[in-house]
C-alpha cells in the first residue's frame, strides 16, 4: 500500500510554517521527529481531564490514569513483541535505558577483567555509560572496528568474543551514517559464548519491523520523541529473568513493596525500576504516536523512506563537491555528506536560509568521526511525511552551496 | 581612523542593505571571512585556539606603537566573516579604547537570529578574549 503522504502532512501542524521567509523542510528527523495532532490531544486531554497519580489513588481520574499509562505499557509490548508487558520499563530516553542497565546490571553482573564490546558506530550514550563502568569496576572495554563505508567487520567482532565478554552493547542503525547492523548475527554470536546483548534501539525502533522474541536481545533501548512521541520518555526492554536478577535503579516511591528503617522490600518489574511520580502524561500520549505507525504499517513506512533515501543519493551524487558519508549497503534514510572545502557548520547556516533544517556536526559520535577522519558531516535524515518535492529542493540548495567552492 | 562607534554605524548600514534574506546576509559574511588577512601558518596551534568556540578559532595579537594588531583564522568561512567584522572595529586602537568598547553592532544587526544561539555564544568568545589580550598588554605598558 502506498501511503498518502498529503494527508499524512496535514496530521503535522509543525510543518506547515515558514523559516527565513522560506516553508520549512523538516529534515533532522534522527535528532527528533515531528508530533501529530493526536498526540498533542493525547496531552492536552490527559491534563485537562484526568491528571491524577497513578497506581495508588482511590478515586475514579487515578483510576483512569492508570488503566490509560498501564494501556501504553502494553502498546509498547506488541509494538516490539515482547513477551510481557512486565518486561517494559519506562525511562527519560534511550540514554537514561542503557545508564539503567550499566548501573544495574553492569554493577552486579560485571567485574574486574570482564570485557564489554561496543563498536565504533555508537552514539555517546553508548560509550560514556560503559567507560565509567570499566573505570570502576576495572572491566575492559573492547571496540569492533568498521569499514570505510561505515559497517563493522563481523570477523573483527567474532575475535574480540571470549569467555571474559559479559555484554554486548550494540547500536542497531547508526545515527550518524544510518548503518543497519547485522544485529541477529551479532546476538547469536555473542549468546553462543554466554554473553548478553544491549541494542541500542533509538534510530531502529522508527524505520525497522522489531521483534525482540525474533531477535532474542537481552535488553533493547529506544526513545519516544524519535517515533512521533512526547520527549523526555523512554524505554528499557529486558528479559523477566534478567530483570528480576538485576538491583534497583533510583530507591523512592512506587519501587518498593514494604519499606521499615530495617529493611525495604522491592516491588516486581517493571515498578521496581520506576521509582517516584513517572512521567504520566508522555506516556499516555506514547500510545497515540504508536497507534499513528501501527495505522499506517512499519512495511509502508520503510517503503516510503527508502525511496526518499534512494532518491536523494540519486540527485545529490551527481553534484559537483558532493562527498557522501556513510555508504553501507543496509541503511536507515539518514545521508550524510560533506561538501568539499566546505565546513560542515556553513552549509547547515545556509541550508537554515533556505528554510531546510539539517544537523550538522560530529552527532554524538567522536569516535566515529575521528575513525573517519572528519570534523563532523550535514545529516539529512528523513521521516514518513517528507516528500520526493523536498528531496527535490534539498539537491537544489546543496548545489548551489557546493558552487561557491566547486566551480 | 574613524572611532569605534562611526565603524559599528557603517557595518549595521551595509547590513540594513541586505535586508532580512538571511541567505544574502550569509553570502555577504563569508565573503567579509574571504577578505580576512593572512594567518601565520606557524601560529596554527593548540594554545592559539579559543576555547567556547564550536568551530575552531586562532587568534593572536602583538603591540605596535602603544595599538594593538590582532590577527586570527577559523575553519569555518562564516566565522572567518564574523571574525573580519570584530577586528575591523577593534584592529590598530588603544588596550584602554579596546577594553572599554560597547560592541552594540552585534543586536543591531541581529547576529543572534543569523548565526543561532550556539555560536553567538562562541561569538562572545571571541569577544572575551580580544578584550583579554587588551587587558595584558594594558598590563605589560603599565608596568
Amino acid at each position: 500500500m502506498s501511503l498518502n503522504i498529503d494527508q499524512i502532512r496535514g496530521l503535522f501542524p509543525v510543518l506547515h510554517q515558514e523559516v527565513h521567509g522560506k516553508p520549512l523542510i523538516y529534515l533532522d528527523n534522527a535528532a527528533t521527529t515531528q508530533k501529530p495532532q493526536s498526540v498533542l490531544d493525547a496531552l492536552s486531554t490527559y491534563y485537562s481531564q484526568d491528571n491524577s497519580n497513578i497506581h495508588r489513588g482511590a478515586h475514579a481520574l487515578a483510576d483512569r490514569a492508570t488503566r490509560y499509562y498501564e494501556a501504553t505499557r502494553e502498546a509498547v509490548r506488541e509494538f516490539i513483541n515482547a513477551k510481557e508487558s512486565a518486561e517494559i520499563i519506562f525511562t527519560k530516553g534511550t540514554t537514561e535505558s542503557i545508564n539503567l542497565v550499566a548501573q544495574t546490571f553492569g554493577r552486579k553482573f560485571i567485574g574486574k577483567d570482564d570485557e564489554i564490546i561496543i563498536s565504533t558506530l555508537e552514539h555517546h550514550s553508548n560509550i560514556v555509560p560503559w567507560q565509567m563502568l570499566c573505570e570502576e569496576k576495572g572491566a575492559v572495554l573492547k571496540i569492533i572496528p568498521i569499514t570505510e563505508s561505515g559497517e563493522i567487520i563481523f570477523e573483527e567482532f567474532q575475535k574480540l568474543l571470549s569467555p571474559k565478554t559479559k555484554l554486548v552493547s550494540i547500536v542497531h542503525a547508526s545515527n550518524a551514517l544510518g548503518t543497519i547492523n547485522p544485529v541477529k548475527k551479532i546476538i547469536d554470536a555473542a549468546h553462543q559464548i554466554g554473553a548478553k546483548v544491549l541494542l541500542d534501539g533509538a534510530q531502529s525502533t522508527s524505520h525497522l519491523e522489531i521483534d525482540v522474541q525474533d531477535l532474542d536481545c537481552d535488553f533493547l533501548a529506544f526513545s519516544a520523541h524519535k517515533l512521533y512521541g512526547p520527549t523526555g520518555l523512554g524505554v528499557l526492554y529486558g528479559k523477566r529473568e534478567i530483570l528480576e536478577a538485576m538491583p534497583p535503579f533510583l530507591g523512592g516511591g512506587e519501587m518498593i513493596k514494604e519499606v521499615t528503617f530495617e529493611k525495604t522490600t522491592y516491588n516486581d518489574i517493571p515498578f521496581k525500576f520506576e521509582a517516584g511520580t513517572p512521567n504520566i502524561a508522555d506516556v499516555i500520549a506514547f500510545k497515540t504516536s504508536l497507534d499513528f505507525i501501527k495505522s499506517l504499517g512499519k512495511k509502508n513506512i520503510k517503503m516510503h523512506e527508502d525511496d526518499l533515501l534512494s532518491y536523494s543519493n540519486e540527485l545529490l551524487t551527481s553534484i559537483k563537491g558532493f562527498i557522501p558519508v556513510g555508504t553501507a549497503k543496509e541503511k536507515v534514510c539518514v545521508l550524510s555528506f560533506n561538501i568539499k572545502d566546505m565546513h560542515p557548520f556553513d552549509v547547515g547556516v545556509m541550508l537554515d536560509a533556505n528554510g531546510i533544517a539539517v544537523r550538522t556536526g560530529h552527532h554524538c559520535t567522536q569516535p566515529l568521526m575521528k575513525r573517519l577522519g572528519l570534523e563532523g558531516t550535514v545529516r539529512a535524515s528523513f521521516a514518513v511525511y517528507n516528500t520526493r518535492n523536498e528531496i527535490e529542493k534539498l539537491a537544489e540548495s546543496v548545489a548551489k552551496i557546493a558552487r561557491i567552492k566547486n566551480k | 581612523m574613524s572611532s569605534i562607534q562611526d565603524i559599528q554605524d557603517e557595518i549595521v548600514s551595509e547590513f540594513e542593505i541586505l535586508g532580512d534574506d538571511k541567505e544574502s546576509t550569509i553570502f555577504y559574511i563569508m565573503e567579509l571571512g574571504a577578505s580576512l588577512a593572512p594567518f601565520p601558518e606557524n601560529e596554527r596551534k593548540e594554545e592559539n585556539i579559543i576555547k567556547g568556540c564550536q568551530s575552531k578559532v586562532w587568534l593572536i595579537a602583538d603591540e605596535q606603537d602603544g595599538k594593538i594588531n590582532y590577527k586570527a583564522d577559523s575553519n569555518t568561512d562564516i566565522t572567518k566573516g564574523l571574525i573580519s567584522l570584530l577586528l575591523r572595529v577593534l584592529n590598530n586602537r588603544k588596550p584602554e579604547e579596546i577594553m572599554k568598547a560597547e560592541l552594540d553592532f552585534v543586536s543591531r544587526i541581529g547576529m543572534g537570529s543569523i548565526i543561532g544561539s550556539q555560536r553567538s555564544n562562541g561569538f562572545a568568545s571571541m569577544i572575551k578574549q580580544i578584550k583579554l589580550y587588551a587587558l595584558a598588554f594594558q598590563t605589560k605598558q603599565n608596568v
